[in-house]
């Protein structure tokens, strides 16, 4: 067994991303993605975050939060008012990790008290803040109120989108994997049992209502750098909706789901442009067909497996060495 | 893990060679206008009135021959309300339409949302209805390719803060205004300002959020107050309720508003009899003989069966205004359209006659119109400075 | 002082119809536990049944209003059978999930038919434009009609929980489902039975609305369906006078926080009482509070 072989194994997901990043890039320089297709981009990674990280808090830790909009317009904010008084990299870095902050800030002290209740109660609870936070948005200098903040540089591209989706995809994967997150998904399977078992219950709630929330801010962030504006009614309870929907479709419990979903969904409303009042008819019908003959989702809890494409891979290099 | 990754890779890198491979193919016997409207969403009813307008435009147009021998298509894009539809339509349609300018979107918010988009493209974008203050001009001066053909909320504000104290001679003003919309807000400003500089006292200022119907407890506060006049800056659908229920509480002052007041839901909403000691500002009157507004409402009646509003004079104008400037236009590119329509003078439309000031704003007088029983009954063109 | 009986007369007004939506979440998330979110689109339907009862149908009101809650209640058992029911032992955010999208599915169906603008009832004439004046407070006819024809629907509603079988049905099967089961009440008639309560009452709402505003469109019912869920929870979810308090309180607040010049925080406050309801006494004004059993 050769060890560079063994190498190329171990970073294969590496290569892969690196190579994904390169072929997309090269197709945006060579204008091939033109930037329509790059607003599209944009939308589905922010997406992407958005979904990935309510589902932890929703699909894995069974918590039903409908404030995720919430978060994201702390996020979009924060990275707003800073970029419009210090327009450089920097300056949006700091947007970028301020806003996520300041999310996770609002996440914990609101999730702290709120997450003892249960089910549906959290739901209302949890929407009731992300309309508290709505209307201070609307009532504050710093946000221009109802007007909104215009003029917000671009600085969000395909480099930081894709950074910042993959950074939360891993962080969040990796989250679940732990001790921590098996304590949040036996707390979604039953929580009276997980408190019998010794788990600190709202601790773990807490913990992914708070990372949940920080992931939400980084892609409110990445919006307002992207989209050059934001206003209050952009983070409406529809917005959390939409979320939801993602993850819901894409099933609760599985990553995978929830991206491939993302990227389905912005197919769907690609095409749906032209019946722009059908839309959120059908969104509505979807929601509940799911829930009423497949309320697992497309994925169920299971993530895609793509054994064929790994046997592929390791098939390959060993011909190579039979060679 | 790597699994999720691999599959998202290769959906990617699928979607993004098909998506490029789509692009649709550019007819050259036809100009194309990008129509990027609300037609969906919260603010749905201002987008879908600007549309009845451009479509009848476009219609009438086409009707006659078109421009220098082409038709004119419309490419219509719904934004559903949101800002950042908006942006991702101008830029759909500045690149993969290539339109040579795209009309809308109706609010300001929006409009402003698709100003960086145009100015990189180099594709004119104008709006009938995005009357904030710095939509067409900031800190940096004039956006290049940003145009409107309505006031702006200064005009108004000013325009009606003068009328009250002048024409009418009142002194003391409540302000209930949405502040939920940057409109009614940068009207609120505007009014109070003036006013006050010019000798009047704002009583008391209060405020609502669009899709309120109850306002008894805001009215019931102000009615303790010594005051002569109520300025309403904000849309129809709640200054309705709010003159129907100041009228029901027995305040029988004078109320002001801008061209937000000119649909014909106003009356049905606030009631014939709530309607009398109404005044607004608007762009035109439906009282003006001039031939080319009884044109427009005869057409427009015979095409939607119901009388134009505010929008829908707008949006008519919107769209002869654009397409006025393609056909002075030297070149059939953004930019020369561009240049055109920045050199329009003395355009006469149905809002107005008007010529583009440096700023981009049509300079044009404002005609206030009085209600007497929820009909117009008289107006009168007020002479600004 | 004057000024302040007014305010108190306007809240009564308002909190009047935020309790009629309110009984309907009460008894249904007292029985089945599920905040129904269409029921504020419900609300929405009974005003546009009553505004084509009286512009089309050209109907008095009293048939309109008749009309209204029927349909209403029909509309009410179609999706309890439709949607809810299959999900009776699915996860409770399943079920919640499906209501959401009920509530989508109503609103944009609807907008879908009759365009998103606003409608406005027809103008009121005789009677019903009248107006009491006291001193400086006025209180119109159409006010003491809503408060009336509440007083009167929530009279009814009492008398059917507390006096007729179903009631005591529905009392049972809120208290323990197995359990009634095992006695013999049909549950899922009973559970209907509730939606079809429920809705009527909110149909009546939505008529009682389009009449006093004037003004109705397809997203009327978000608002007040999430305040009269906050007036159900702050009165204690589950029971019918706390309903009826806890929506005449939010009425109250509501116009006071408006009439003190805040109205801009309007909904922020009446959303901050709830979550402090629920952090504080989430069992509410009326209810007692239970442990929570294996």
């Amino acid at each position: 067994m050769n060890k560079w072989t063994a190498l190329a194994q171990k970073m294969s997901k590496w290569i892969i991303l690196a190579l994904t990043f390169i072929i997309i890039q090269l197709l945006i320089q060579v204008n091939i993605i033109n930037d329509y297709l790059q607003a599209t981009l944009a939308t589905i990674c922010i997406n992407i975050i958005l979904a990935v990280s309510l589902n932890l808090i929703t699909g894995f830790t069974g918590q039903f939060s409908l404030g995720h909009a919430g978060f994201m317009s702390i996020g979009a904010y924060t990275c707003a008012i800073i970029l419009l008084r210090m327009p450089t990299t920097w300056g949006f870095l700091a947007g970028i990790f301020g806003g996520a902050l300041l999310a996770a800030v609002v996440g914990f002290l609101v999730g702290l008290p709120t997450l003892r209740l249960r089910g549906d109660y959290l739901a209302i609870a949890t929407l009731g803040m992300s309309e508290i936070i709505r209307i201070l948005f609307l009532n504050m200098e710093i946000t221009n109120g109802a007007a909104g903040l215009s003029g917000i540089p671009r600085f969000t591209n395909w480099f930081y989108l894709f950074v910042f989706m993959i950074g939360t995809i891993i962080v969040i994967t990796n989250f679940l994997k732990s001790s921590h997150g098996r304590a949040c998904i036996s707390i979604r399977e039953d929580e009276i049992a997980a408190e019998a078992m010794g788990i600190n219950t709202t601790r773990y709630k807490v913990t992914a209502f708070t990372i949940g929330a920080f992931c939400a801010g980084i892609a409110g962030a990445l919006y307002a750098a992207y989209f050059y504006f934001v206003k209050p009614s952009t983070f409406g309870f529809l917005k959390s909706i939409d979320v939801l929907v993602i993850v819901v479709l894409g099933g609760m419990g599985s990553i995978s789901g929830s991206i491939l979903s993302a990227i389905l969904l912005a197919l769907i409303s690609t095409i749906l442009q032209d019946f722009s009042e059908l839309r959120m008819i059908l969104y509505a019908l979807m929601l509940i067909i799911i829930m009423l003959f497949r309320p697992q989702g497309l994925m169920g809890s299971k993530e895609v497996s793509l054994k064929i494409f790994k046997n592929l891979l390791s098939y390959m290099p060993s011909r190579k060495e039979g060679q | 893990m790597k699994k999720t990754l691999l599959i998202l890779t290769a959906i990617m890198v699928v979607m993004a060679v098909f998506a490029s491979c789509s692009q649709p193919k550019s007819n050259s016997d036809t100009i194309k206008i990008g129509v990027n409207y609300e037609l969906s969403g919260g603010v749905a009813t201002y987008g879908q009135s600007s549309v009845e307008g451009i479509e009848l435009a476009v219609e009438e147009i086409n009707k006659a021959g078109g421009v220098n021998g082409k038709l004119i298509e419309i490419v219509k894009y719904d934004n559903k309300s949101e800002e950042a539809e908006a942006t991702t339509l101008a830029t759909r349609l500045m690149t993969q339409d290539k339109v040579v300018a795209v009309l809308g979107p109706a609010t300001s918010g929006a409009f402003k949302a698709t100003i960086p988009v145009a100015t990189q493209h180099k594709v004119p974008v104008a709006s009938g209805s995005a009357t904030a203050d710095d939509v067409t001009v900031d800190s940096n001066g004039v956006k290049e390719y940003a145009f409107r053909i309505c006031f702006n909320d200064s005009y108004q504000g000013t325009g009606m803060a003068n009328y009250a104290l002048n024409n009418l001679g009142l002194k003391k003003a409540v302000i209930i205004m949405d502040s939920s919309s940057d409109y009614g807000k940068g009207l609120a400003e505007n009014f109070k300002k003036t006013f006050e500089a010019n000798g009047g006292t704002v009583v008391a200022q209060e405020a609502y959020v669009e899709g309120d119907t109850d306002f008894n407890a805001i009215l019931t506060s102000i009615k303790g107050k010594d005051f002569d006049v109520i300025f309403i800056p904000g849309y129809y659908e709640e200054a309705g309720l709010i003159i129907k229920q100041a009228r029901d509480q027995g305040i029988d002052v004078p109320i002001l508003g801008a061209d937000g007041f000119d649909s014909p839901d106003l009356k049905s909403l606030a009631g014939a009899e709530a309607l009398n000691n109404v005044y607004f500002s608007n762009h035109y009157s439906s009282l003006d003989q001039d031939p080319v507004v009884q044109d427009f409402i005869k057409l427009f009646k015979s095409k939607y069966n119901k009388q134009p509003d505010a929008f829908n004079a707008l949006g008519y104008d919107l769209a002869k205004f654009v397409i006025d400037g393609i056909s002075r236009a030297e070149k059939l590119t953004g930019e020369a359209v561009k240049d055109a329509l920045a050199a329009t003078k003395n355009f006469n439309g149905v809002t107005g006659s008007f010529s583009v000031d440096e700023n981009h704003n049509p300079v044009k007088a404002l005609v206030v119109i009085q209600l007497k029983d929820g009909e117009q009954y008289s107006s009168e063109r007020l002479s600004m400075d | 002082m004057e000024q302040l009986i007014q305010q108190v007369v306007n809240g009564i007004s308002l909190g009047s119809i935020y309790a009629l939506i309110a009984l309907g979440y009460t008894m249904v998330y007292g029985i089945i536990k599920l905040i129904n979110f269409a029921h504020g689109d419900i609300y929405m339907l009974g005003a546009y049944i009553g505004y084509f009862c009286m512009t089309t149908l050209h109907l008095g009101f009293l048939p309109s209003l008749l009309i209204a809650m029927v349909l209403c209640t029909l509309v009410g058992i179609t999706i309890e059978k439709i949607a809810y029911k299959p999900l009776r032992n699915a996860a409770r955010i399943a079920v919640l999930i499906t209501a959401i999208g009920v509530s989508l599915f109503i609103e944009y169906g609807t907008m879908f038919f009759v365009g998103a603008g606003v409608r406005s009832y027809p103008a009121m004439t005789g009677l019903m434009v009248q107006k009491i004046s006291l001193g400086s407070t006025v209180i119109t006819m159409q006010q003491i009609l809503i408060v009336a024809v509440t007083v009167v629907l929530m009279t009814i509603l009492q008398f059917i929980v507390k006096k007729t079988r179903i009631g005591k049905a529905m009392r049972a099967v809120s208290l323990d489902n197995d359990a009634a089961q095992l006695m013999g009440i049909n549950v899922d008639t009973t559970i209907s039975f509730t939606f079809a309560l429920g809705s009527a009452l909110a149909g009546a709402a939505g008529i009682l609305v389009g009449v006093y505003y004037n003004s109705i469109n397809p997203l009327m019912g978000i608002m007040p369906g999430l305040k009269a869920f906050v007036a159900a929870v702050l009165g204690g979810i589950g029971i019918i006078p706390g309903a009826m308090i806890g929506g005449y309180l939010i009425g109250i607040v509501e116009v006071f926080v408006s009439g003190y010049g805040y109205s801009m925080y309007r909904d922020a406050v009446v959303f901050a009482i709830l979550i402090l309801i629920l952090i504080i006494k989430p069992a509410g004004i009326m209810g007692r509070n239970t442990r929570e059993k294996v």
